[in-house]
Order: C-alpha cells, then sequence, then structure tokens
C-alpha cells in the first residue's frame, strides 16, 4: 500500500545556515536529534532559540551549549512558548520541530497555521507511532492515539482512524467504524 | 411588487426523516445519467461545459429544477446544525464576489421568470421570486449583504461549491459550502491541495488521473468553463451524506431488502462544472447532485440495462470505496430483471 497522498513526510533536521535565526521545538528524547543536526555549527547554534518539553530543568546538552534553552514541562506549554516565540521571530528564521508522531501533527499545524512552508520548516519522527486524531462526528481533538478502532474520548461513538490527514488540522480523521453494524469492532491494530 | 409566481412548478419534498423526495416524468428525462457504456472506470472525464440539449440537465450552466426549493431549505437545516459546512479563508473574499457574480448573472439570464439582477455601477438588486427574495446590496461591500457573498448566493443556488485558490501550480480547497457532498468533509480537506484532498480515491492516482487532471485545470480559461460527471449511489434520497452524520445515516446502508431496492436505492450523479473567475484568477468548481431512484431508472430501458451491467462488472476497490458493499448485489439482482441482454446504444441520451 503506498503512502497516502495527503500525509506529510517527515524528514530530517535540517538548519540551512543561510537562515537568520533558528526556532526548534523538540519533545523529551527527541533533543538527540537536535544534537544531531545542530552541534559543532557554532554559526547556527548561537542564533537558535530551544523549546523542549522536559521534566524539569536538565539545562541543554554539552552539545548544544550556546542555545537559547527553554525547558516546559509539557506539549502544550512548550507549544504557547513556541508560538509565541514564533509570532516575534524575525523574517527569515527557520523553524525545526523534532518528536513523536503526534507531536510534529500538532506542532507543523501550528506553524502551518501561522504561514510557515516548505523551506521554512524541517522536522524529524522521533519516536512514538500514535497519532492525533479528529473525530469527524463532534469534532474533539485526541492526542496520542495509540491505535484503531478507539473509542471517541469526547462522544463515545467507536472510530476508525483513517490515514487521510489535515495538516491545517493538524490530525488524522477518526469515523465511525461500526455505523453499519453497531457493536462490531474489528480488533485494534497499532500504528 | 409581487414575488408571487407558479408555486406548482417547485416540489415540496424532503431528503430526510419521511423522505418524500421523488422525481417527475420530466426530470427523469433530464437526469444526466453518467454512462455512456456498459462498463465505468476511471478516466479524465472533462468536456467543455456547452449548453446541451434543450431542457436537460446541461443546457444551462447553471441548472435550476423542480427540488430548488426543497434542497435550499435542506441545506438551511445543514447549516442551522453545523456551521462548519461553509468556510472560506480570508484571501477568498474575492473569488467569493466573482462567484456571487457568476451565479447570479447566470440564473437571471437563463431564468427570467425567477431571478432578476439589476446593475447600477457597485449598486445592485437581486430579486428570488422562487424563494421570496429580494436585496439591495452594493457588490464588493460584505456588509451589505446578511452572509459573506459566497454563503448568501449559495443558499439560494443548487449544488455544492468549491472555492480553489491557484498558487504553485497547485489548486488549494481554500472555501466552499458543502451540505449534499458524497462522504468528504470539507472542515477537514479545507486548505489542501489537489492530490491531498484527493488522497483517499483508490487507484486513480496511480493511473495519472489526478496528475492530467490538475495539468488541464490549471491551463482553465476565463469564459471556457468545462464539466464532468461523478457518480455513486445513496440509500434514501438524503442529501447530507456527510461523514460527520455517517454515525447516523451510516445504518440506512442495511436497512435494503428485495422488496424495496426500488424505492430505497438511489443512483446519485454529480454534475461538476469549473469556471475561472476573472477578479481572483480562483477557480470555482459547481458540484451538482442528481438523485434518481432506481424504480425511477427502470423506466427507461437502456438506463437500466446499463446501470445493471456497470454495477454487476464494477472493481470490488471502487464499490468500496464508493461504499455500495452491503447493498450491491441485491441491487444488481433488482435490475436484472430490467436487462434482457439487448444492445445498449451508445452515448448517455435514452433511446
Ligand atoms: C478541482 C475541483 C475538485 C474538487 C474540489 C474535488 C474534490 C473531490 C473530493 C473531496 C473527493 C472525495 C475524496 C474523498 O474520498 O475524501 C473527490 C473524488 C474524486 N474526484 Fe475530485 N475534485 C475536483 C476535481 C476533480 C477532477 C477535475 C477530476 C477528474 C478526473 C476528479 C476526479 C475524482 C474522482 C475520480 C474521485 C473519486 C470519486 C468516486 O469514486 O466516487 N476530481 N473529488
Amino acid at each position: 500500500m503506498p503512502e497516502i497522498k495527503s500525509r506529510p513526510k517527515w524528514g530530517k533536521l535540517d538548519p540551512a545556515k543561510q537562515a537568520s535565526a533558528h526556532l526548534v521545538c523538540a519533545e523529551r528524547g527527541a533533543i538527540d536529534a537536535v544534537a544531531r543536526a545542530f552541534a559543532g555549527r557554532p554559526e547556527v547554534i548561537g542564533k537558535t532559540i530551544l523549546v523542549h518539553v522536559a521534566e524539569g530543568d536538565a539545562g541543554a546538552p554539552a552539545s548544544l551549549a550556546g542555545v537559547a534553552y527553554h525547558p516546559l514541562p509539557s506539549r502544550a506549554t512548550a507549544l504557547t512558548a513556541f508560538r509565541a516565540h514564533l509570532g516575534r521571530a524575525k523574517m527569515g528564521t527557520q523553524l525545526h520541530l523534532a518528536g513523536s508522531e503526534a507531536f510534529l501533527n500538532e506542532a507543523s499545524a501550528l506553524a502551518h497555521g501561522c504561514g510557515v512552508v516548505g523551506d521554512g520548516l524541517t522536522t524529524e519522527l522521533c519516536g512514538d507511532p500514535a497519532r492525533r486524531v479528529q473525530c469527524v462526528h463532534c469534532k474533539g481533538m485526541m492526542d496520542d492515539v495509540s491505535a484503531s478502532p478507539v473509542a471517541c474520548r469526547h462522544c463515545g461513538v467507536n472510530l476508525m482512524v483513517r490515514d487521510h490527514y489535515s495538516r491545517r488540522l493538524g490530525a488524522f480523521m477518526g469515523v465511525c467504524v461500526d455505523a453499519e453494524a453497531p457493536g462490531d469492532l474489528p480488533a485494534a491494530a497499532s500504528f | 411588487m409581487s414575488l408571487a409566481l407558479d408555486p406548482g412548478f417547485f416540489r415540496q419534498e424532503t431528503f430526510r426523516d419521511d423522505f418524500t423526495f421523488a422525481n417527475s416524468q420530466e426530470a427523469i428525462r433530464r437526469f444526466p445519467f453518467p454512462f455512456d457504456r456498459d462498463q465505468y472506470m476511471y478516466a479524465v472525464n472533462i468536456e467543455q461545459h456547452m449548453p446541451g440539449p434543450e431542457k436537460h440537465a446541461t443546457h444551462f450552466p447553471i441548472d435550476i429544477d423542480e427540488h430548488y426549493v426543497a434542497e435550499m431549505a435542506d441545506r438551511e437545516r445543514v447549516l442551522a446544525e453545523d456551521p462548519l459546512r461553509c468556510q472560506s479563508l480570508p484571501h477568498m473574499i474575492t473569488a467569493e464576489w466573482d462567484l456571487l457574480e457568476l451565479l447570479m448573472t447566470s440564473m437571471a439570464r437563463d431564468y427570467p421568470a425567477w431571478f432578476a439582477l439589476g446593475r447600477e455601477g457597485d449598486r445592485w438588486h437581486w430579486i428570488n421570486r422562487p424563494m421570496g427574495i429580494e436585496e439591495h446590496f452594493t457588490f464588493g461591500d460584505v456588509a451589505t449583504l446578511p452572509y459573506g457573498p459566497m454563503e448568501y448566493i449559495t443558499r439560494q443556488c443548487q449544488g455544492d461549491f468549491c472555492l480553489l485558490d491557484q498558487r504553485g501550480d497547485n489548486l488549494w480547497l481554500d472555501s466552499g459550502i458543502v451540505t449534499s457532498q458524497a462522504d468528504w468533509s470539507l472542515d477537514f480537506d479545507l486548505g489542501m491541495n489537489f492530490i491531498e484532498w484527493h488522497a483517499p480515491v483508490p487507484r486513480a492516482h496511480d493511473m495519472g488521473v489526478f496528475e492530467r487532471a490538475l495539468k488541464f485545470l490549471l491551463n482553465l480559461q476565463l469564459g471556457r468553463p468545462i464539466r464532468r460527471l461523478n457518480w455513486t449511489m445513496t440509500i434514501n434520497p438524503r442529501l447530507d451524506t456527510s461523514p460527520e452524520n455517517y454515525h447516523r445515516w451510516g445504518i440506512d446502508r442495511t436497512t435494503v431488502t428485495p422488496d424495496n431496492v426500488g424505492d430505497k436505492v438511489h443512483l446519485r450523479v454529480e454534475l461538476q462544472a469549473l469556471w475561472r473567475l476573472p477578479r481572483s484568477n480562483a477557480i470555482v468548481f459547481s458540484i451538482r447532485c442528481y438523485l434518481i431512484k432506481m424504480r425511477e431508472v427502470a423506466t427507461v430501458p437502456k438506463w437500466a440495462r446499463r446501470l445493471h451491467r456497470v454495477l454487476r462488472d464494477l472493481p470490488d476497490d471502487l464499490a468500496d470505496y464508493k461504499g455500495l458493499t452491503n447493498y450491491r448485489g441485491m441491487t444488481v439482482d433488482w435490475l436484472s430483471r430490467h436487462d434482457d441482454g439487448a444492445p445498449t446504444s451508445p452515448g448517455f441520451y435514452p433511446d
């Protein structure tokens, strides 16, 4: 089955040296991907802001010394901070996102909504393939859905998670799985 | 001024609950039957949107028929329950005015007994007699209309509408009103490009259909609209077969029995037309939905024979995608009684 064409292809973090500044948001262990892409590049590190979803403040890894480091305790607070930094970023700032599928879903939609497209954004998937899913019936969002089908946490409808993906919403579509045979659910399959 | 007119032409009917929708003899004759041969496969089936035969659904660029008033009432209910069915990104406002102009001028020109448009510079005067609406407004000034320009006019025009912005060699679904859709979500697809919103369709990507269609559309010229037909099937004459409400209407697909096929199962045809718009350079995509019951199809022998063969031989992946799987067999059996095996003549129209 070829990859569905509405789904973004995540790549590798790739800071461009001609960018005027870099704004990075990384989730937990995905900081290692940031270190791989940025370490040993002082000309890039010197103009980088790094927002990190992290428990406690262990500080930035030594190889990233010199970045403006902002640890935040949850995805939601980190994305709020990320958006605030984005709001005051200068022209030519490049964005970089590293984390789980659901993190990239939400964070890239935020970047997309701020008009960041194409080479202005680099991404790297690290770890958890759980998806961000929107229930098409009640429009409620669910973070970190690890298998399909899943009961909607908002309206309770049993949802099949489709591969069809909206970059604007930053979510896969969840649609009723048992409408034509109520209660008849296929075995759950993990992503 | 009196807005009264012959009330008999427009049917009083419903597309939900008691489902009283039906086609008159005339509506059956003018139905845009989508098969010009006894089999079906995806193709770049695009032709110029030229006037079709007198009275046929393709005779005028914008087709208003006996279901007009009832369809507009259904749209009003859908929008009241779910305002996300009509959305427009801010940069599409010029295209919205373009659309309003296209629809008002077409409707007033082709149906002068029902619609009238007066224009003095930017001061426009619109009359819609079947719906009893009269509006004085300033073209280009949103404050002078009760809704945005797209929503205002499409609450008065049959068919769903999408406005596509053209940039970066692609088309972007940045605006639309979609209340009578064959199971796709405007809210979900808003902001996608041509390849992305078509992502769920089987086969056609690999066949190169979308690549070629997109190339064609990017070169669409002002004043040279095009059209194509698409089709699926719907149980009960329900206009609003949205994913949003699928958990409510999906069960209908299990209610077909050999005895009720003729009344329950409907062929659903979309007459889709595309125009380049003058000010915005956007494209309007209209999706005009026509429903016909199997019992009504059977009154046209050529169509019954042909639909039987098309449905019988439709590849399973297409049938699945269109949601026919639960009732295809019964429908084919029912139609087989109207297929004597005689050859069918080429082309769409009845013999
Ligand atoms: C430019 C305006 C167009 C829009 C907004 C549009 C939109 C859509 C949407 C939303 C779907 C449903 C996809 C889903 O399952 O979620 C669809 C299906 C499809 N579209 Fe388009 N489309 C457009 C033009 C075209 C053109 C020019 C072609 C020509 C080949 C085409 C061919 C198809 C086909 C073959 C399907 C599958 C239909 C079925 O099997 O029922 N579309 N389209």
